[in-house]
């Protein structure tokens, strides 16, 4: 009777696309988005302009004697992450905080937090740069000129995605009974903040972390146009005299950050399934 | 990059109530008075101040001053200058091929998906990927399509040797505004996907049920029931794409590595040769032109957006 | 009750209802499968719907009723069986070519049009003109007392509002059936018992052949002309409510509607001996032996009076139910027994009652 199994069901009512159309549209929007992530890769194992492949490329970047060379390059790394760590640490020591005592004290405040943190959809870096530069000049007399004083700006570029990953979050746990148990049975805030509200909250914290990590390492603009070295400038830097090398960088970048938004997804999907 | 992953957060903003624990609406804890209370909020307040009120507000007003420091609005109307309109209108010309382009693929992209398993492996699959292509722009997206279609592109090859098409052959337009197109795609198509699939997923089947039990078609269930209810969303995702691309400024500094052939790029003309036109505070009055085009923009998102979220509660 | 009561004792109407111009249909489910990979989810049932009758499928979740209405439906492709509508095999027929009316659980107002355009949509896939559209959609709003509401949106109606925009949306192109997934289960329980009178009445004006799905007992027996209890695919008895209930045909279906109380006693030729009275077998003959016997708690008789009859037990509970009072007395023997009676008799927990049987045939299942 399976004659009438096509004229019923979501392909008939136009809730799904058929087999076919599905994996004909997915087959080739995948290729065609393969393909710049596959030219790299061939890119960073061609033999220079001969028609050969090698591997130097990638055992050169690695290997301890070609340090000198890019010492630059892996110093702007370096740079990278100690921007991410610092951009890190401003959002959990300077916008969480603000969050809780926003959800739990001020309710009628987080309107405003929350439009705050979308200006800087609105004001894309490469305006705010304009502005940053004046502003700049000052924190360079006060913390000197390194790098790391960027994540200062950092911290306000990762806002709307910081602020959503641990809003969502926030939503879900009962944070004011919960902080009025734990005091009912004794806790001084401190503890209650410590011991009762972040482990509850561990998913959305390490979500706005892996994410402000993902953009820091791909920041450009700021870094670009204040003068500073991160890992996105050396690579512009370097693929001028080693172009190899800086399609090498961009793919580890790239799977480095797939790692990262993986977790964030795993991490969004364990949460989900315990809360029901 | 800068606008990826916004939706929900826009749209949070624009009205739509999330999900929240029922008992968790708070009564204040501290009963301390006045100010004082307020104290727990400078930090923030402190940094948002110095890191963005004060560098946006000079941003839009340095437009209005001359390098001698008096006001002036020969800035602002340097942008109504050909040269500089020029710029905006090629700014505006690639946000908008690459917004409806990205738009149109990216929606096809997302009815492929449907009826698939929300859990299922490829909806894992496509969300990873598309969280890290909206995030892969700037130099490394340069890169990789300098490696698949500059002028030693594996494509550029391929084409070459296999059909004997040299697509560089009235010079490599790929380090020109037209070289922006591809690449720009490459990042919108993601961000409408994660964008525009939630929307997708808000149809209900009762309503492809009630329009066949009522005599309706597949026909007409796309044009009359689940095309209009799409379109705000749809145009809402537009928009969001088109600012993206309009905010865009790595991948094209990487690209075109000198001129000014769109706004992003005639900021950076302005901040480091401070000479364009004579004029340093080009810069700002460039700013200043940019913040009211997203604002704009990002106005109708936030609108489109509370919208949709109003008919699929 | 009583309103439902006369409404479904009363032949339903054979003339055609004019007004809608309705011409109600025969339906007919014949042996029909469903299988989900290893699983059935129809096991061949049958059933049989007489022009204009209302038949209520009531069962727990899972049992097919979903299943069986969207077969009917042609929402869900059977694997065996034929299903026919006035005589014509509609198997072979997509959905939108089988003339019924539907009304889901929830959310199928499309959001996007005003009520009026809701309405109007099954006549606007018919081709009618604009104006004669109009007009009945305006009529079918009437009919379900939203005719002041044409040009809200789905958003801004109540629940119950919704659902009978739904029903009128369903009812406006006249079709021969009208099928009803659990319509009034998503509502608040004042909403849905106002909201099920407004159905049965409407379905009564009107004559038209009505499938109505079900998890709720108490709505099914008060509003069907004939209810199938089903279970697993399968049908376990149709009838009219009252023939469910004083008679149930299986334990299923006597644990099912209403509340029964299972008393362990004795089946010996087709009498059980339990609780110290005997009691005639319903159902089909079983095989002698210990049992379970089904007593409704209206059919248990509860005595305060210090030197009372019948048997000795004690209160346990004793729950005010607004009309009735349920006790739960505990026997010798340690089995709980619920008595249903009436309000002026307020027994406490310990006192020392007694209780009796009025005798009627009861349903038993061997004992476990």
């Amino acid at each position: 009777m399976s004659r009438a199994s096509k004229l019923a069901g979501p392909v008939r009512l136009g809730l799904a696309p058929g087999n076919v159309t599905r994996w004909i549209i997915l087959g080739v929007v995948a290729i065609v988005f393969a393909i710049p992530l596959l030219s790299l890769l061939e890119f960073s194992l061609r033999d220079g302009f001969t028609g050969d492949y090698t591997v130097i490329h990638w055992t050169g970047l690695f290997d301890p004697e070609n340090a000198r060379p890019y010492r630059q390059l892996f110093q702007a790394i370096g740079n990278s992450f100690v921007l991410a760590a610092v951009a890190v640490g401003i959002v959990l020591v300077v916008l969480l905080p603000t969050m809780l005592l926003v959800h739990m004290s001020f309710p009628k405040l987080r309107r405003v937090l929350e439009f705050i943190c979308i200006i800087p959809i609105t004001v894309p870096a490469i305006v705010l740069v304009v502005g940053l530069a004046p502003v700049y000049s000052v924190v360079v007399r006060i913390f000197g000129s390194g790098t790391w004083t960027l994540a200062f700006a950092y911290g306000i570029l990762v806002l709307p995605y910081a602020y959503r990953a641990i809003q969502s979050n926030l939503d879900g746990v009962p944070v004011v009974t919960l902080s009025e148990a734990a005091r009912s049975l004794g806790a001084s805030w401190p503890v209650v903040v410590w011991r009762v509200l972040l482990p509850n909250l561990r998913r959305g914290v390490l979500a706005a972390a892996f994410i402000t990590v993902a953009v820091v390492l791909g920041e450009f603009t700021l870094a670009s146009l204040l003068n500073r070295r991160n890992l996105q400038t050396a690579i512009l830097q370097v693929s001028q005299s080693d172009p190899w090398v800086a399609a090498i960088l961009a793919l580890l970048a790239l799977a480095f950050a797939f790692v990262l938004l993986l977790v964030i997804g795993r991490l969004g999907t364990v949460g989900n399934r315990s809360t029901s | 990059m800068t606008v990826a992953d916004t939706a929900a957060l826009v749209a949070d903003a624009a009205g739509e109530t999330p999900r929240r624990h029922p008992v968790a609406g708070p009564a204040p804890l501290r009963r301390r008075g006045g100010l004082a209370k307020y104290l727990g909020l400078t930090p923030f307040a402190l940094y948002v101040l110095l890191f963005l009120a004060i560098p946006t507000v000079l941003a839009v007003g340095t437009g209005f001053f001359s390098e001698d420091g008096s006001f002036t609005f020969a800035n602002i109307l340097g942008i109504f200058e050909p040269a500089v309109l020029a710029t905006f209108g090629s700014s505006f010309w690639v946000s908008a091929v690459t917004a409806v382009a990205g738009a149109l693929v990216g929606a096809l992209v997302c009815y492929a998906m449907l009826g698939t398993k929300a859990s299922g492996a490829l909806r894992t699959i496509v969300d990873s990927a598309t969280s890290v292509l909206a995030q892969f722009g700037g130099v490394m997206l340069a890169f990789a399509f300098i490696a698949a279609i500059g002028g030693q592109g594996l494509i550029t090859l391929w084409l070459i040797d296999t059909v004997g098409v040299n697509i560089h052959e009235n010079g490599v337009w790929l380090y020109q505004v037209p070289g922006l197109l591809p690449v720009y795609f490459y990042f919108q198509v993601p961000l409408m996907i994660i964008t525009f699939l939630p929307a997708l997923e808000g149809l209900k089947s009762q309503w492809a049920e009630a329009n066949a039990t009522l005599g309706g078609t597949r026909w007409t269930y796309w044009t009359r029931i689940a095309g209009p209810v799409l379109a705000p969303s749809f145009i809402g995702s537009l928009l969001l794409l088109f600012a993206n691309a309009f905010s865009s400024y790595a991948t094209a500094a990487a690209l075109i590595s000198q001129g000014s052939q769109i706004v992003p790029l005639q900021i950076r003309s302005a901040l480091i040769s401070e000479t364009v036109l004579g004029r340093e505070n080009m810069a700002g009055a460039l700013a200043l032109g940019m913040i009211v085009v997203m604002v704009v923009v990002m106005w109708g998102y936030s609108v489109l957006a509370a919208r949709t979220s109003r008919w699929q509660r | 009750m009583t309103d439902t009561q006369a409404l479904r004792t009363a032949a339903w109407p054979t003339e055609p209802a004019a007004s809608l111009g309705i011409t109600p249909a025969t339906v007919e489910l014949d042996a029909v499968v469903k299988q989900y990979g290893a699983h059935r989810a129809l096991d061949g049932i049958s059933l049989q719907l007489e022009p204009g009758e209302f038949v209520a499928l009531l069962g727990p979740s899972g049992c097919g009723k979903t299943t069986a209405l969207r077969a009917l439906a042609g929402l869900e492709a059977v694997d065996g069986g034929s299903i026919r509508i006035d005589g014509d095999d509609v198997s072979g027929l997509p959905t939108n070519k089988r003339d019924i009316g539907m009304v889901f659980q929830a959310y199928s107002l499309f959001p996007h049009m005003t009520v009026l355009e809701n309405v109007e949509f099954g006549l606007r896939m018919r081709k009618v003109a604009a104006a004669e559209r109009r007009e009945r959609a305006q009529e079918a709003l009437d009919l379900v007392g939203l005719g002041e509401r044409g040009e809200r949106f789905a958003h801004q109606l109540s629940g119950g509002q919704q659902q009978r925009v739904a029903l009128a949306r369903a009812l406006v192109t006249r079709p021969r059936v009208l099928l009803l997934d659990e319509p009034l289960s998503a509502l608040d329980a004042k909403v849905r018992v106002q909201l099920r009178e407004q159905i049965r009445r409407i379905q009564t004006d009107l004559g038209i052949t009505t499938l109505f799905v079900t998890h709720d007992q108490e709505e099914a027996l008060a509003v069907a002309d004939r209810v199938a209890v089903m279970r697993e695919g399968r049908i376990e008895q149709i009838g009219t409510p009252e023939e469910l209930y004083v008679t149930p045909a299986t334990p299923f279906v006597a644990d099912f509607v209403g509340l029964s109380n299972r008393i362990p006693g004795v089946l010996t030729a087709g009498t059980i001996a339990a609780a110290g009275a005997t009691f005639a077998l319903l159902g089909d003959a079983q095989p002698d032996g210990p049992v379970l016997a089904y007593v409704r708690p209206e059919d248990v008789v509860l005595d305060v009076a210090p030197k009372g009859k019948g048997l000795a037990a004690t209160v346990v509970a004793s729950s005010f139910l607004g009309s009735l009072r349920r006790t739960t007395v505990r026997l010798d023997d340690g089995v709980l027994v619920a008595v249903q009676h009436e309000v002026a008799v307020q027994p406490n927990p310990g006192d020392a009652v007694r209780i009796g049987f009025r005798g009627n045939p009861v349903s038993a299942v061997p004992a476990p």
